[in-house]
């Protein structure tokens, strides 16, 4: 049989690689805070094959039974237009804002980093980690355990610091942001 | 109970309060099946006779019952079924009705609440299962959440994009006595506020775009029949103030009469060569409540690729999320409708559309629809052909089930009317088609309604049979029997060699004696002379009817646009012999 020479491959579906280049967004959604919110939410992002790099939810208005979610995502700009109207039309979700667009907000991650190490690798990472604002919440002769927050840039720019100096393991919060200014979104 | 009673809350179990809420929201007939964990409703249903219940003979069934009730009367349609397989058994419905947009309200029975989690008997965990495919659920927990919750589905499902819901009552709360209260006209969900209102701004933009165009089309699709009769209307009126031509998508049909004389027939796939002519060669698109899917758009990037586009749809999720537009306006057709006919009609000044008339006529020239006449068989076009030249004039609802029949029926079925025609179009679903004409007969019992299928369709839900003669419900299904799973064969053909792998129906059953086994009218027509009198007779028998008509078993449907192609590389049945077809479609060139 000979090669197919065609682009497309026998199929009931047009099959399209797409060449647009991928950003990176961080969306804060504000949502009922019911049962299966959560699920919801990371289902429709599994369900339509979007990416979600972090992460963060918690309740931040008890009384009104307000939860936020901070999600770090990546696409290209179609689909990162796609996930804001689709979270938007979730029956639970109250807004849905791109705080990447917005242009002004403010992203923290909280991380710990365990290192394990003597002589000069630990008081290296001692330094460095003074030099990152990091505080040690927890100590052995053999280790420190630092609580550090920042950017996601910061954070991980910290982690491979300390890969040489003993690194043991990471835990991170992922991303909460806010954006500047006296309003609220 | 005295009618002064009715506007207070008051203390009943939520088995009765399921059985209230219905008849509250206006709810005359449900479909379901019942069983260990809805038996408490059963007996509520059991003790009144303001709601109906229809006994299906599958779970699915009901879904589609109620999704053709809801279609075919722009009501929402109710369904109620047990826990585990009762629910999972409803998932293809509920897909179903989400792709089309359909508002379905399902009660589904759950397991005693203490036994969630414990993997009890005919458990499983609906919510979860159920969560991707409605547009919302809910698990009630409490039975004093239950009236809120009821009010607050058929509020969701029949706003803003309808859809299904799903409410799954644990036993033990369909036992336990709360407070119900019955629907308030402000008793709407918190973080959920459809928008309806179109953007004026938008609307201004687009009014211009259409006031300036010299090659428009309208393209509408299932949103104009969701938003109502008043949509339908606008719709009309928009095509006689401007004289644009119209097509329409596959769910769209009817909202624009097929006699009408703007009507381009319908467009994608397999729809007319001058409907996909103009989408290609148009300057100002307006689409109305469609979602420029890929059976309609072909290849993306080739997509009507000179044109500004207006999009007007209620969901802002269905923008830009395949082909980017120019204008979108989200907001119900209706509305949005009204708002660009008020600035359109003040400014009649407008390009002569004359040229763009005589291309139409050029393209309609082709006639992408025609086929060989045959008197020895018949052949599937002429069958639809033929039944709908026998009924047009009748009060008659239209169903398919999915595959070439279902094409064959877009393409020489003319709906005059919106809420007449109900095919699954989204999710493409074997079986649809018989428990919808049931829910639609149940709507309309004195209506004729027809189930145009094919001999591998209606093998999926034929059970449903049992149900339309327990409930006399004079349902007519016209197989148009091939003999092969037509739509599969014809792709095999075109695309894989003519291997047909598992396309045949080998061994199908005696139709006719199986409508008899039921208790129904069997018929068989295989010469084209008999058709009329087949046809004829079908409607004239008030019980339901199968007609196992034997056509030709090798017909293709055309016209086509191959995978991959655009609008303007249509393959037409006069031209579709074997090396057309091979160079048209992709990989085929090596196997014909």
């Amino acid at each position: 049989m000979d090669k197919q020479t065609n682009e497309q491959p026998a199929s009931a579906y047009f099959i399209e690689e797409r060449h647009d280049p991928n950003e990176t967004h961080t969306l804060s959604v504000l949502v009922q805070n019911e049962p299966g919110v959560l699920a919801r939410v990371i289902g429709l992002f599994s369900g339509r094959g979007y990416n979600i790099e972090s992460l963060t939810v918690s309740e931040t208005e008890r009384n009104k039974h307000m939860s936020r979610i901070t999600i770090v995502t990546t696409g290209t700009p179609m689909v990162i237009q796609q996930i804001k109207n689709q979270l938007d039309r979730m029956v639970p979700v109250y807004r849905v804002v791109d705080m990447t667009l917005t242009g002004h907000s403010i992203e923290r991650e909280l991380a710990m980093v365990k290192v394990r190490s003597k002589g000069d690798a630990r008081v290296e990472a001692l330094r460095l980690a003074d030099a990152f604002r990091a505080r040690v919440i927890d100590a052995t002769t053999e280790s420190f355990v630092f609580e550090l927050t920042g950017n996601t840039d910061k954070i991980s720019q910290f982690e491979a610091l300390m890969k040489p100096l003993g690194l043991v393991e990471v835990a991170r919060t992922g991303v909460a942001a806010i954006t500047r200014g006296a309003d609220g979104m | 109970m005295s009618e002064t009673k009715k506007t207070e809350s008051r203390q009943m179990t939520g088995a009765a309060m399921v059985v209230q809420a219905l008849k509250d929201h206006g709810i005359q007939h449900i479909f379901g099946y019942p069983g260990g964990a809805v038996l408490p409703i059963y007996d509520e249903i059991f003790q009144q006779d303001t709601v109906q219940h229809i006994l299906v003979r599958h779970e699915q069934g009901a879904g589609h019952a109620a999704e053709g009730y809801a279609r075919s009367t722009g009501k929402p349609g109710v369904a109620l079924v047990t826990s585990g397989p009762g629910a999972t058994n409803m998932v293809t419905a509920l897909t179903d009705a989400l792709m089309d947009s359909i508002p379905l309200i399902c009660i589904t029975g759950q397991v005693p609440t203490h036994l969630i989690g414990n993997d009890a008997f005919q458990e499983c965990d609906t919510v979860g299962i159920t969560r991707p495919c409605t547009k919302h659920n809910w698990l009630v927990r409490d039975v004093n959440d239950l009236a809120k919750i009821l009010h607050e589905a058929f509020y969701v499902a029949t706003t803003g994009r309808p859809g299904p819901v799903v409410v799954d009552i644990p036993k033990d709360v369909q036992f336990a006595t709360g407070t119900y209260h019955p629907p308030r006209k402000n008793d709407v969900h918190v973080s959920y506020a459809p928008r309806v209102k179109g953007d004026a701004a938008q609307i201004r933009k687009a009014a211009a775009l259409l006031a300036s165009a010299k090659r428009p089309v309208i393209y509408s699709g299932g949103g104009v029949i969701n938003s109502g009769a008043e949509a339908t209307r606008l719709l009309r009126e928009l095509v006689g103030a401007t004289n644009f031509p119209i097509t329409s998508t596959l769910m769209g049909l009817g909202a624009y009469p097929a006699s009408g004389k703007n009507w381009l027939g319908m467009l994608g796939m397999h729809g007319t060569y001058e409907a996909n002519m103009a989408m290609h060669d148009c300057d100002v698109m307006l689409c109305v409540g469609a979602r420029f899917d890929d059976r309609v758009t072909g290849r993306p990037d080739a997509f009507s690729p000179n044109s500004k586009k207006i999009h007007i749809d209620i969901d802002p999720s269905s923008i830009n999320k395949n082909i980017r537009v120019d204008v979108p306006i989200i907001g119900d057709v209706a509305h949005v409708l009204a708002d660009l006919l008020d600035i359109l009609k003040a400014d009649a000044k407008r390009p002569d559309l004359k040229p763009w008339w005589a291309q139409i006529a050029k393209w309609r020239a082709r006639n992408s629809l025609a086929f060989k006449k045959n008197d020895d068989v018949i052949l599937p076009q002429y069958a639809i052909q033929r039944l709908y030249e026998q009924t047009r004039h009748l009060d008659t609802y239209i169903t398919t089930e999915v595959g070439q029949h279902q094409m064959w029926a877009a393409q020489f079925y003319g709906f005059e009317q919106p809420n007449r025609w109900m095919t699954s179009g989204g999710l493409g679903t074997m079986g649809y088609g018989f428990p919808a004409a049931i829910g639609v007969q149940v709507a309309h019992p004195d209506s004729l309604v027809v189930d145009i299928a094919g001999d591998a369709s209606i093998q999926m839900m034929l059970q449903e049979m049992s149900t339309a003669v327990q409930f006399n419900l004079p349902v007519k299904i016209f197989i148009l029997n091939n003999q092969y799973m037509g739509m599969v064969r014809q792709w095999q053909q075109l695309l894989h060699g003519n291997r047909l792998s598992n396309s045949y129906s080998e061994a199908l059953p005696d139709f006719v004696k199986l409508a008899e086994a039921y208790g129904g009218v069997g018929m068989q027509v295989t010469k084209p002379g008999d058709l009329d009198g087949a046809i004829e007779e079908m409607i004239k028998v008030k019980k339901p009817v199968l007609v196992d008509c034997h056509v030709a078993t090798l017909e293709n449907c055309f016209p086509m646009i191959p995978s991959g192609k655009a609008h303007n590389e249509m393959l037409l049945p006069a031209e579709a012999n074997d090396e057309a077809t091979a160079a048209a479609f992709a990989g085929g060139k090596a196997l014909v």
